[in-house]
């Protein structure tokens, strides 16, 4: 069989285990988020990484930004709805967009070069 | 040939699947293009040029949503099994990782909450109704989650994915010129802040520029999904 369809079942397999421990569980989170944990955990165990997943993985990954296109033109719909609004949401999105990006690449650039050097000095 | 049947042809077309499924791909190609052109340029994201195509012909064409996505939904299903795929590059980077789990927890905790408290205070203090800051509170978690969470906090779902698409759009779009201006040369940082502030549209431009960046930012777009999941509720509960 090829890779890539192999590959591909092996992730829908995944994402149906993660769909259906949601249901069971009342958990709030997105099957395919449970999905990507459990994947996660079985290839923990299962090693070296199966090519054929590896294949599929990547190949989604490649073009992540072609699947989010169907949402992104679902913003039509409630064009109405943000203009009576719009100077605090806009502001709201870029402002607060730009915030998060900063704070977390800071805290997490500072705290990776303390944790790197101090592995260093440890282990030398 | 007349216009007639013409026009038949035309309608017969535009109902059926295949229309926008042939549409969501062709106008991807299109800015795919536009976006090698420029040199990955953030600002030609695929994901923001594309949707504008697409309602630009919808508009023009006079078609609605609904049936566009008889099409479209083959692609949108797509991204189920790609979010479950994020934990191959996670697999590959995990003895990375694991010797980053105190920055990867400190700066989810940081960016998570600056990305909460932001959008509502920004909101808040520029005279946002409640259901508007009900929806926007959750707009850097990926769209099912969001609208999940606006829900519990009495917003609306449909408005909550509005937002977090466009925060998606604006993260990747805007990343770069933040990121630079910070001088963060470290690629897992630049990654983890775009899927922290921007989930899966982020992860996907992180995807595009740097194998390390896409890992990282796939990391933080499933852990704050999780957290957000989780906590957002009850932080909202305690702030408002």
């Amino acid at each position: 069989m090829s890779p890539l369809l192999a590959g591909l079942t092996w992730l829908l397999v995944f994402q149906s285990a993660g769909e259906a421990l949601v249901r069971l569980t009342g958990m709030p989170v997105p099957g395919p988020v449970v999905g990507m944990m459990l994947l996660f955990v079985a290839l923990q165990v299962r090693k070296p990484l199966p090519a054929a997943i590896s294949a599929a993985a990547d190949g989604l990954a490649q073009h992540l930004s072609l699947l989010f296109v169907p949402a992104g033109v679902g913003v039509m719909l409630h064009l109405e709805r943000v203009a009576s609004e719009w100077v605090p949401i806009a502001a709201a999105l870029i402002i607060s967009t730009v915030l998060a990006l900063a704070a977390t690449a800071v805290t997490f650039q500072r705290l990776a070069r303390r944790a790197e050097a101090a592995a260093a000095t440890s282990r030398p | 040939m007349t216009a007639e049947p013409f026009f038949a042809l035309w309608v017969y077309l535009a109902a059926t699947p295949l229309a926008g499924l042939t549409l969501t791909l062709v106008m991807y190609v299109l800015a795919w293009w536009c976006y090698e052109r420029t040199g990955k340029h953030p600002l030609a994201n695929p994901v923001l040029i594309t949707a504008v195509l697409i309602i630009m012909v919808l508009w023009l064409t006079r078609t609605s949503y609904q049936t566009y996505f008889a099409g479209a939904q083959f692609v949108h299903f797509l991204l189920g099994p790609a979010v479950v795929g994020l934990a191959v590059p996670l697999v590959r980077e995990w003895p990375h990782v694991r010797r980053l789990a105190w920055p990867i927890a400190a700066s989810l905790a940081v960016g998570s909450t600056v990305a909460l408290v932001s959008a509502v205070g920004i909101g808040w203090l520029l005279g946002a109704t409640p259901v508007t800051l009900a929806s926007l509170a959750p707009k850097s978690v990926t769209a099912p989650v969001a609208m999940g969470i606006a829900e519990n906090l009495g917003g609306l779902p449909a408005l909550a994915a509005v937002f977090a698409v466009s925060t998606g759009i604006l993260g990747a779009a805007l990343g770069k010129y933040v990121l630079d201006a910070l001088r963060i040369s470290d690629w897992r940082a630049r990654g983890f802040a775009l899927g922290l502030a921007a989930h899966g549209i982020g992860t996907a431009r992180s995807f595009q520029v740097n194998a390390d960046a896409g890992a990282f930012a796939g990391l933080a777009f499933a852990l704050h999904a999780m957290l957000a999941a989780i906590l957002f509720p009850l932080a909202y509960w305690v702030l408002v």
